[in-house]
Protein backbone atom coordinates (compact mmCIF):
# COMPACT_ATOMS: atom_id res chain seq x y z
CA UNK A 1 0.00 0.00 0.00
CA UNK A 2 1.21 3.35 -1.23
CA UNK A 3 1.38 5.90 1.50
CA UNK A 4 -0.21 9.62 0.22
CA UNK A 5 2.27 11.57 -1.27
CA UNK A 6 3.59 14.38 0.85
CA UNK A 7 2.68 16.68 -2.14
CA UNK A 8 -1.07 16.12 -2.32
CA UNK A 9 -0.81 17.00 2.12
CA UNK A 10 0.40 20.02 1.18
CA UNK A 11 -2.06 20.53 -1.45
CA UNK A 12 -5.04 19.29 0.64
CA UNK A 13 -3.65 22.50 3.56
CA UNK A 14 -3.13 25.07 0.69
CA UNK A 15 -6.88 24.30 -1.20
CA UNK A 16 -8.35 24.72 2.69
CA UNK A 17 -6.73 27.71 2.94
CA UNK A 18 -7.60 29.34 -0.09
CA UNK A 19 -11.26 28.29 0.15
CA UNK A 20 -11.15 30.07 3.55
CA UNK A 21 -9.49 33.31 2.06
CA UNK A 22 -11.55 33.05 -1.09
CA UNK A 23 -15.18 32.86 0.51
CA UNK A 24 -13.85 35.43 2.93
CA UNK A 25 -13.21 37.87 0.15
CA UNK A 26 -16.47 37.45 -1.41
CA UNK A 27 -18.55 38.01 1.74
CA UNK A 28 -15.99 41.09 3.46
CA UNK A 29 -13.79 42.76 0.86
CA UNK A 30 -16.22 42.59 -2.49
CA UNK A 31 -18.93 45.46 -1.84
CA UNK A 32 -22.67 44.93 -2.07
CA UNK A 33 -24.03 44.82 -5.71
CA UNK A 34 -26.69 47.67 -5.76
CA UNK A 35 -29.56 46.58 -7.15
CA UNK A 36 -29.41 42.61 -6.43
CA UNK A 37 -28.27 42.62 -2.83
CA UNK A 38 -26.85 39.76 -1.15
CA UNK A 39 -28.18 37.26 -3.66
CA UNK A 40 -25.58 38.02 -6.12
CA UNK A 41 -22.69 36.77 -4.29
CA UNK A 42 -23.92 33.81 -5.64
CA UNK A 43 -22.09 34.61 -8.92
CA UNK A 44 -18.56 34.38 -7.65
CA UNK A 45 -19.11 30.55 -6.64
CA UNK A 46 -21.63 29.68 -9.55
CA UNK A 47 -18.94 30.68 -12.31
CA UNK A 48 -16.16 29.18 -10.32
CA UNK A 49 -18.28 25.67 -9.90
CA UNK A 50 -19.63 25.94 -13.99
CA UNK A 51 -16.23 26.49 -14.89
CA UNK A 52 -14.72 23.58 -13.06
CA UNK A 53 -17.26 21.34 -14.70
CA UNK A 54 -16.14 22.86 -18.21
CA UNK A 55 -12.37 21.99 -17.63
CA UNK A 56 -13.17 18.59 -15.98
CA UNK A 57 -14.94 17.61 -19.17
CA UNK A 58 -12.55 19.32 -21.22
CA UNK A 59 -9.47 17.28 -19.28
CA UNK A 60 -11.78 13.64 -19.93
CA UNK A 61 -11.95 14.18 -23.85
CA UNK A 62 -8.10 15.20 -24.02
CA UNK A 63 -7.24 11.83 -21.62
CA UNK A 64 -9.86 10.25 -24.30
CA UNK A 65 -7.57 10.99 -27.08
CA UNK A 66 -4.88 10.07 -25.10
CA UNK A 67 -6.27 6.53 -24.08
CA UNK A 68 -7.38 5.94 -27.36
CA UNK A 69 -3.90 6.61 -28.70
CA UNK A 70 -1.80 4.87 -26.01
CA UNK A 71 -3.86 2.41 -24.56
CA UNK A 72 -2.93 3.14 -21.25
CA UNK A 73 -4.59 2.11 -18.36
CA UNK A 74 -3.69 5.54 -16.57
CA UNK A 75 -5.58 7.87 -19.22
CA UNK A 76 -8.70 5.99 -18.69
CA UNK A 77 -8.72 6.15 -14.95
CA UNK A 78 -8.39 10.20 -15.03
CA UNK A 79 -11.10 10.48 -17.81
CA UNK A 80 -13.28 8.47 -15.25
CA UNK A 81 -12.00 10.93 -12.29
CA UNK A 82 -12.59 14.38 -14.51
CA UNK A 83 -16.05 13.72 -15.11
CA UNK A 84 -16.90 12.24 -12.08
CA UNK A 85 -15.94 15.43 -10.65
CA UNK A 86 -17.34 17.78 -13.07
CA UNK A 87 -20.64 16.24 -12.82
CA UNK A 88 -20.99 16.92 -9.45
CA UNK A 89 -19.75 20.69 -10.08
CA UNK A 90 -21.81 21.43 -12.97
CA UNK A 91 -24.61 20.36 -10.87
CA UNK A 92 -23.89 22.60 -8.05
CA UNK A 93 -23.64 25.29 -10.28
CA UNK A 94 -27.02 25.06 -11.69
CA UNK A 95 -28.45 24.72 -8.46
CA UNK A 96 -26.39 28.34 -7.12
CA UNK A 97 -28.07 29.50 -10.62
CA UNK A 98 -31.60 28.55 -9.69
CA UNK A 99 -31.00 30.04 -6.16
CA UNK A 100 -29.68 33.20 -8.06
CA UNK A 101 -32.64 32.74 -10.79
CA UNK A 102 -35.45 33.15 -8.35
CA UNK A 103 -35.19 36.38 -6.83
CA UNK A 104 -33.77 38.43 -9.87
CA UNK A 105 -35.51 36.33 -12.86
CA UNK A 106 -38.83 35.61 -10.69
CA UNK A 107 -38.45 32.05 -11.17
CA UNK A 108 -36.34 28.78 -10.37
CA UNK A 109 -35.97 28.12 -14.25
CA UNK A 110 -36.24 29.20 -17.72
CA UNK A 111 -35.51 27.59 -20.91
CA UNK A 112 -32.53 29.96 -21.75
CA UNK A 113 -29.38 28.29 -24.03
CA UNK A 114 -26.72 28.14 -21.08
CA UNK A 115 -29.79 26.46 -18.59
CA UNK A 116 -31.02 24.20 -21.72
CA UNK A 117 -27.40 23.22 -22.90
CA UNK A 118 -26.14 22.41 -18.80
CA UNK A 119 -29.22 20.05 -18.57
CA UNK A 120 -27.93 18.85 -21.93
CA UNK A 121 -24.72 18.43 -20.47
CA UNK A 122 -25.65 16.77 -17.26
CA UNK A 123 -27.27 14.34 -19.38
CA UNK A 124 -24.73 13.53 -21.52
CA UNK A 125 -21.78 12.77 -19.02
CA UNK A 126 -25.22 10.79 -16.79
CA UNK A 127 -25.01 8.55 -20.24
CA UNK A 128 -21.25 8.35 -19.85
CA UNK A 129 -21.42 6.85 -16.67
CA UNK A 130 -24.52 4.38 -17.34
CA UNK A 131 -22.29 3.38 -20.71
CA UNK A 132 -19.54 2.55 -18.09
CA UNK A 133 -21.83 0.74 -15.84
CA UNK A 134 -23.06 -1.11 -18.77
CA UNK A 135 -19.55 -2.97 -19.74
CA UNK A 136 -17.81 -5.58 -17.51
CA UNK A 137 -14.72 -5.95 -19.71
CA UNK A 138 -12.34 -3.26 -18.29
CA UNK A 139 -10.62 -2.62 -21.85
CA UNK A 140 -13.65 -2.15 -23.98
CA UNK A 141 -15.03 0.14 -20.83
CA UNK A 142 -12.16 2.51 -21.38
CA UNK A 143 -12.43 2.66 -24.68
CA UNK A 144 -16.15 3.53 -25.32
CA UNK A 145 -15.88 5.76 -23.00
CA UNK A 146 -13.25 7.59 -23.93
CA UNK A 147 -14.99 7.61 -27.31
CA UNK A 148 -17.81 8.97 -25.38
CA UNK A 149 -16.11 11.69 -23.65
CA UNK A 150 -14.70 13.15 -27.01
CA UNK A 151 -18.52 12.89 -28.67
CA UNK A 152 -20.06 14.51 -25.85
CA UNK A 153 -17.73 17.18 -25.54
CA UNK A 154 -17.80 17.89 -29.35
CA UNK A 155 -21.33 18.14 -29.45
CA UNK A 156 -21.89 20.75 -26.35
CA UNK A 157 -20.45 23.67 -28.55
CA UNK A 158 -23.01 22.81 -31.32
CA UNK A 159 -26.02 22.27 -28.90
CA UNK A 160 -25.19 25.65 -27.05
CA UNK A 161 -24.94 27.32 -30.61
CA UNK A 162 -28.10 25.80 -31.34
CA UNK A 163 -30.29 26.85 -28.54
CA UNK A 164 -28.45 30.22 -28.70
CA UNK A 165 -30.31 30.84 -32.12
CA UNK A 166 -33.76 30.52 -30.41
CA UNK A 167 -33.04 33.72 -27.88
CA UNK A 168 -31.37 33.99 -24.21
CA UNK A 169 -31.46 36.54 -21.40
CA UNK A 170 -28.71 34.82 -19.18
CA UNK A 171 -26.32 37.94 -18.32
CA UNK A 172 -22.73 37.81 -19.89
CA UNK A 173 -20.55 39.46 -17.04
CA UNK A 174 -17.57 38.22 -18.38
CA UNK A 175 -17.32 40.13 -22.13
CA UNK A 176 -20.07 41.99 -23.75
CA UNK A 177 -23.74 41.22 -22.63
CA UNK A 178 -27.02 41.29 -24.70
CA UNK A 179 -29.00 43.92 -23.94
CA UNK A 180 -32.24 41.63 -23.36
CA UNK A 181 -30.21 40.52 -20.75
CA UNK A 182 -31.58 40.42 -17.10
CA UNK A 183 -29.88 40.66 -13.86
CA UNK A 184 -26.68 41.90 -15.84
CA UNK A 185 -24.42 44.30 -13.87
CA UNK A 186 -20.82 45.18 -14.21
CA UNK A 187 -17.80 43.94 -12.00
CA UNK A 188 -15.71 46.66 -9.99
CA UNK A 189 -12.22 46.65 -8.72
CA UNK A 190 -12.42 44.43 -5.69
CA UNK A 191 -15.37 42.22 -6.83
CA UNK A 192 -13.30 41.00 -10.08
CA UNK A 193 -10.21 40.65 -7.60
CA UNK A 194 -13.02 38.32 -5.22
CA UNK A 195 -14.30 36.89 -8.76
CA UNK A 196 -10.74 35.62 -10.59
CA UNK A 197 -9.41 34.51 -6.36
CA UNK A 198 -12.75 32.34 -6.34
CA UNK A 199 -12.04 30.97 -10.19
CA UNK A 200 -7.98 30.27 -8.93
CA UNK A 201 -9.40 28.57 -5.45
CA UNK A 202 -12.26 26.04 -7.96
CA UNK A 203 -9.25 25.32 -10.10
CA UNK A 204 -6.91 24.46 -6.97
CA UNK A 205 -10.08 22.73 -5.58
CA UNK A 206 -10.41 20.61 -9.17
CA UNK A 207 -6.97 19.78 -9.01
CA UNK A 208 -6.51 18.49 -5.66
CA UNK A 209 -9.89 16.18 -6.23
CA UNK A 210 -8.52 14.84 -9.07
CA UNK A 211 -5.01 13.81 -7.88
CA UNK A 212 -7.37 12.22 -4.81
CA UNK A 213 -9.75 10.56 -7.58
CA UNK A 214 -6.97 9.33 -9.56
CA UNK A 215 -5.59 8.00 -6.84
CA UNK A 216 -8.74 5.99 -6.04
CA UNK A 217 -9.48 5.18 -9.27
CA UNK A 218 -5.43 3.17 -9.37
CA UNK A 219 -6.13 1.36 -6.22
CA UNK A 220 -9.73 0.37 -7.01
CA UNK A 221 -7.93 -1.01 -10.61
CA UNK A 222 -5.34 -2.88 -8.33
CA UNK A 223 -8.34 -4.41 -6.38
CA UNK A 224 -9.68 -5.55 -9.40
CA UNK A 225 -6.73 -6.85 -10.85
CA UNK A 226 -6.29 -9.17 -7.17
CA UNK A 227 -9.60 -10.23 -7.95
CA UNK A 228 -9.19 -11.29 -10.73
CA UNK A 229 -6.03 -13.39 -10.16
CA UNK A 230 -7.71 -14.83 -7.08
CA UNK A 231 -10.73 -16.02 -8.74
CA UNK A 232 -8.84 -17.44 -11.60
CA UNK B 1 -7.48 4.93 -57.06
CA UNK B 2 -7.17 1.00 -56.98
CA UNK B 3 -7.54 1.01 -52.96
CA UNK B 4 -10.76 3.56 -53.10
CA UNK B 5 -12.29 1.26 -55.55
CA UNK B 6 -11.56 -1.79 -52.91
CA UNK B 7 -13.29 0.62 -50.48
CA UNK B 8 -16.29 0.87 -52.50
CA UNK B 9 -16.69 -2.64 -53.32
CA UNK B 10 -16.76 -3.49 -49.56
CA UNK B 11 -19.04 -0.17 -48.67
CA UNK B 12 -21.71 -1.67 -51.50
CA UNK B 13 -21.41 -5.43 -50.26
CA UNK B 14 -22.04 -4.12 -46.30
CA UNK B 15 -24.95 -2.11 -47.89
CA UNK B 16 -26.29 -4.86 -50.10
CA UNK B 17 -25.69 -7.28 -47.68
CA UNK B 18 -28.16 -5.57 -45.42
CA UNK B 19 -31.08 -4.63 -47.74
CA UNK B 20 -30.91 -8.19 -49.04
CA UNK B 21 -31.81 -9.42 -45.71
CA UNK B 22 -34.30 -6.59 -44.79
CA UNK B 23 -36.08 -6.96 -48.01
CA UNK B 24 -36.24 -10.95 -47.86
CA UNK B 25 -37.81 -10.40 -44.08
CA UNK B 26 -38.93 -7.12 -43.74
CA UNK B 27 -38.84 -7.11 -39.96
CA UNK B 28 -37.21 -3.88 -39.67
CA UNK B 29 -39.24 -2.17 -41.57
CA UNK B 30 -42.97 -2.78 -40.72
CA UNK B 31 -41.93 -2.79 -37.05
CA UNK B 32 -40.29 0.74 -37.73
CA UNK B 33 -43.24 1.76 -39.89
CA UNK B 34 -45.99 0.41 -37.81
CA UNK B 35 -44.45 2.31 -34.59
CA UNK B 36 -43.95 5.67 -36.02
CA UNK B 37 -47.87 5.46 -36.87
CA UNK B 38 -48.64 4.66 -33.31
CA UNK B 39 -46.47 7.17 -32.54
CA UNK B 40 -48.26 9.75 -35.00
CA UNK B 41 -51.67 8.31 -33.34
CA UNK B 42 -50.34 8.85 -29.54
CA UNK B 43 -49.87 12.32 -30.50
CA UNK B 44 -53.10 12.74 -32.20
CA UNK B 45 -54.66 12.40 -28.86
CA UNK B 46 -51.95 13.93 -26.70
CA UNK B 47 -52.31 17.36 -28.22
CA UNK B 48 -55.44 17.20 -29.61
CA UNK B 49 -53.50 18.02 -32.96
CA UNK B 50 -56.21 20.97 -34.40
CA UNK B 51 -56.23 22.65 -37.35
CA UNK B 52 -54.67 25.87 -36.14
CA UNK B 53 -52.33 23.84 -33.87
CA UNK B 54 -51.06 21.51 -36.77
CA UNK B 55 -49.11 24.12 -38.28
CA UNK B 56 -46.74 25.24 -35.75
CA UNK B 57 -46.27 21.59 -34.52
CA UNK B 58 -46.28 19.21 -37.22
CA UNK B 59 -42.52 19.58 -37.26
CA UNK B 60 -42.15 18.64 -34.40
CA UNK B 61 -44.03 15.83 -34.17
CA UNK B 62 -42.90 14.54 -37.07
CA UNK B 63 -39.34 14.75 -35.69
CA UNK B 64 -39.90 12.78 -32.72
CA UNK B 65 -41.42 9.97 -34.44
CA UNK B 66 -38.65 9.72 -36.93
CA UNK B 67 -36.24 9.88 -33.86
CA UNK B 68 -38.19 6.83 -32.15
CA UNK B 69 -38.72 5.34 -35.40
CA UNK B 70 -34.83 5.79 -35.65
CA UNK B 71 -33.56 4.11 -32.52
CA UNK B 72 -35.76 1.17 -33.25
CA UNK B 73 -33.89 0.57 -36.23
CA UNK B 74 -30.36 1.19 -35.27
CA UNK B 75 -30.97 -0.81 -32.24
CA UNK B 76 -31.97 -3.84 -34.45
CA UNK B 77 -29.80 -3.85 -37.29
CA UNK B 78 -26.91 -3.74 -35.26
CA UNK B 79 -28.49 -6.38 -32.70
CA UNK B 80 -28.64 -8.93 -35.63
CA UNK B 81 -24.83 -8.58 -36.71
CA UNK B 82 -24.00 -9.33 -32.53
CA UNK B 83 -26.67 -12.08 -31.76
CA UNK B 84 -25.77 -14.15 -35.40
CA UNK B 85 -21.55 -13.36 -34.79
CA UNK B 86 -21.88 -12.13 -38.03
CA UNK B 87 -19.84 -8.87 -36.83
CA UNK B 88 -17.00 -11.31 -36.46
CA UNK B 89 -17.28 -11.86 -39.82
CA UNK B 90 -17.29 -8.86 -41.04
CA UNK B 91 -14.46 -7.86 -38.92
CA UNK B 92 -12.42 -10.96 -39.91
CA UNK B 93 -12.65 -9.53 -43.44
CA UNK B 94 -9.72 -7.79 -45.41
CA UNK B 95 -11.54 -4.50 -46.19
CA UNK B 96 -11.02 -1.39 -44.10
CA UNK B 97 -13.35 -0.82 -40.92
CA UNK B 98 -14.74 2.23 -42.07
CA UNK B 99 -15.98 0.61 -44.77
CA UNK B 100 -18.05 -1.04 -42.67
CA UNK B 101 -19.16 1.69 -40.28
CA UNK B 102 -20.10 3.69 -43.79
CA UNK B 103 -21.85 0.43 -45.25
CA UNK B 104 -23.94 -0.06 -42.14
CA UNK B 105 -24.78 3.95 -41.54
CA UNK B 106 -26.00 4.36 -45.06
CA UNK B 107 -28.20 1.05 -44.78
CA UNK B 108 -29.77 2.44 -41.71
CA UNK B 109 -30.08 6.15 -43.50
CA UNK B 110 -31.79 3.87 -46.12
CA UNK B 111 -33.94 2.38 -43.89
CA UNK B 112 -34.57 5.87 -42.09
CA UNK B 113 -35.52 7.25 -45.45
CA UNK B 114 -37.93 4.74 -46.77
CA UNK B 115 -40.28 4.95 -43.42
CA UNK B 116 -40.15 9.13 -43.51
CA UNK B 117 -41.65 8.69 -47.31
CA UNK B 118 -44.14 6.36 -45.89
CA UNK B 119 -44.72 8.52 -43.11
CA UNK B 120 -45.30 11.99 -45.05
CA UNK B 121 -47.83 10.79 -47.39
CA UNK B 122 -49.81 9.11 -44.57
CA UNK B 123 -49.65 12.26 -41.98
CA UNK B 124 -50.22 14.22 -44.94
CA UNK B 125 -54.00 12.22 -45.70
CA UNK B 126 -54.50 11.79 -42.14
CA UNK B 127 -54.14 15.98 -41.06
CA UNK B 128 -54.64 17.45 -44.95
CA UNK B 129 -51.80 19.18 -44.99
CA UNK B 130 -49.01 19.20 -47.74
CA UNK B 131 -45.89 17.84 -46.49
CA UNK B 132 -44.36 16.83 -50.05
CA UNK B 133 -42.12 19.81 -50.36
CA UNK B 134 -38.85 19.44 -51.91
CA UNK B 135 -37.14 21.34 -49.20
CA UNK B 136 -38.41 19.47 -46.50
CA UNK B 137 -37.45 16.55 -48.21
CA UNK B 138 -33.80 18.23 -47.95
CA UNK B 139 -34.15 18.77 -44.90
CA UNK B 140 -35.73 15.78 -43.80
CA UNK B 141 -32.65 14.02 -45.45
CA UNK B 142 -29.87 16.28 -44.24
CA UNK B 143 -31.31 15.41 -40.44
CA UNK B 144 -31.65 12.34 -41.04
CA UNK B 145 -27.83 11.91 -42.14
CA UNK B 146 -26.52 13.78 -38.57
CA UNK B 147 -28.84 11.12 -36.64
CA UNK B 148 -27.91 8.13 -38.34
CA UNK B 149 -24.20 9.21 -38.76
CA UNK B 150 -24.14 9.03 -34.52
CA UNK B 151 -26.32 6.63 -34.08
CA UNK B 152 -24.79 3.75 -36.01
CA UNK B 153 -21.25 4.23 -34.03
CA UNK B 154 -23.36 4.44 -30.53
CA UNK B 155 -25.43 1.51 -31.47
CA UNK B 156 -22.13 -0.41 -32.23
CA UNK B 157 -21.56 0.33 -28.46
CA UNK B 158 -24.85 0.07 -27.24
CA UNK B 159 -24.83 -3.95 -28.76
CA UNK B 160 -22.00 -4.84 -27.27
CA UNK B 161 -23.20 -3.50 -23.10
CA UNK B 162 -25.10 -5.55 -20.87
CA UNK B 163 -27.57 -2.85 -20.69
CA UNK B 164 -27.80 -2.91 -24.78
CA UNK B 165 -31.36 -1.97 -25.40
CA UNK B 166 -31.98 0.74 -23.38
CA UNK B 167 -28.88 2.50 -23.71
CA UNK B 168 -29.32 3.57 -27.06
CA UNK B 169 -31.44 6.19 -26.48
CA UNK B 170 -29.80 7.83 -23.14
CA UNK B 171 -26.66 7.91 -25.20
CA UNK B 172 -28.30 9.13 -28.59
CA UNK B 173 -31.05 11.80 -27.74
CA UNK B 174 -28.16 14.21 -25.71
CA UNK B 175 -26.16 14.12 -28.55
CA UNK B 176 -28.30 14.52 -31.42
CA UNK B 177 -30.04 17.61 -29.66
CA UNK B 178 -28.92 19.92 -32.15
CA UNK B 179 -29.72 18.07 -34.98
CA UNK B 180 -33.40 18.01 -33.75
CA UNK B 181 -33.36 21.30 -32.78
CA UNK B 182 -32.49 22.44 -36.07
CA UNK B 183 -34.23 20.08 -37.99
CA UNK B 184 -37.45 21.11 -36.20
CA UNK B 185 -36.87 24.80 -36.38
CA UNK B 186 -36.05 24.38 -40.18
CA UNK B 187 -39.27 22.22 -40.94
CA UNK B 188 -41.83 24.20 -39.38
CA UNK B 189 -40.09 27.09 -40.73
CA UNK B 190 -40.54 25.36 -44.46
CA UNK B 191 -44.30 24.52 -43.51
CA UNK B 192 -44.60 28.11 -42.23
CA UNK B 193 -43.64 28.93 -45.46
CA UNK B 194 -41.47 31.68 -44.19
CA UNK B 195 -38.09 32.96 -46.69
CA UNK B 196 -35.50 30.49 -47.38
CA UNK B 197 -32.96 32.85 -45.60
CA UNK B 198 -34.24 32.75 -42.08
CA UNK B 199 -34.46 28.96 -42.57
CA UNK B 200 -30.49 29.16 -43.42
CA UNK B 201 -28.75 28.88 -40.69
CA UNK B 202 -30.90 25.91 -39.63
CA UNK B 203 -29.53 24.40 -42.70
CA UNK B 204 -25.70 25.32 -42.40
CA UNK B 205 -26.20 24.07 -38.69
CA UNK B 206 -27.10 20.86 -39.76
CA UNK B 207 -24.63 20.24 -42.59
CA UNK B 208 -21.83 21.64 -40.31
CA UNK B 209 -23.33 19.00 -37.08
CA UNK B 210 -23.24 16.26 -40.52
CA UNK B 211 -19.77 17.08 -41.82
CA UNK B 212 -18.74 17.08 -38.08
CA UNK B 213 -20.06 13.44 -36.66
CA UNK B 214 -19.47 11.64 -39.82
CA UNK B 215 -15.78 12.77 -39.24
CA UNK B 216 -14.94 11.94 -35.92
CA UNK B 217 -17.55 8.47 -36.53
CA UNK B 218 -15.20 7.39 -38.85
CA UNK B 219 -12.36 8.32 -37.18
CA UNK B 220 -13.45 6.34 -33.96
CA UNK B 221 -15.41 3.33 -35.53
CA UNK B 222 -12.20 0.99 -35.79
CA UNK B 223 -11.98 1.93 -31.55
CA UNK B 224 -15.33 0.55 -30.88
CA UNK B 225 -14.93 -2.92 -32.91
CA UNK B 226 -11.67 -3.75 -31.75
CA UNK B 227 -11.65 -6.81 -29.93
Amino acid sequence: MEQKPRWLNILDTLTAILFVVSVFLVFFYAPMERTMGAVQKVFYFHVATAWVGMLGFLVAAVVGVFYLIKGERKYDIMGLAAIEISLIFFFIAIIMGSIWARPIWNTWWTWDPRLTTATIVELIYAAYMMLRQGIDDPDRRARFGAVYAVLGFVSVPLTFISIRMLRTIHPVVVGNSDPGAEGSFSMTGPMKTAFFFSLFTFSVLFVDLFWHRVRMGKLAAKVEELRLKITA
Amino acid sequence: MNNFRNFLRALTAVVRKDLTAEWRSRELFTAMLVFALLVILIFNFALELDARARTSVTSGVLWVTFAFAGTLGLNRSMATEKDRGCLDGLLLAPVDRSAIYFGKAIGNLVFMFVVELVVLPVYSVLYNINLFRPELLLIILLGSIGYVAVGTLLSTMAVQARTRDILLPILLFPLVVPVLIAAVRASGGILQDFAWEEIQAWVNLLVVYDVIFIAIAFMFFDYVVEE
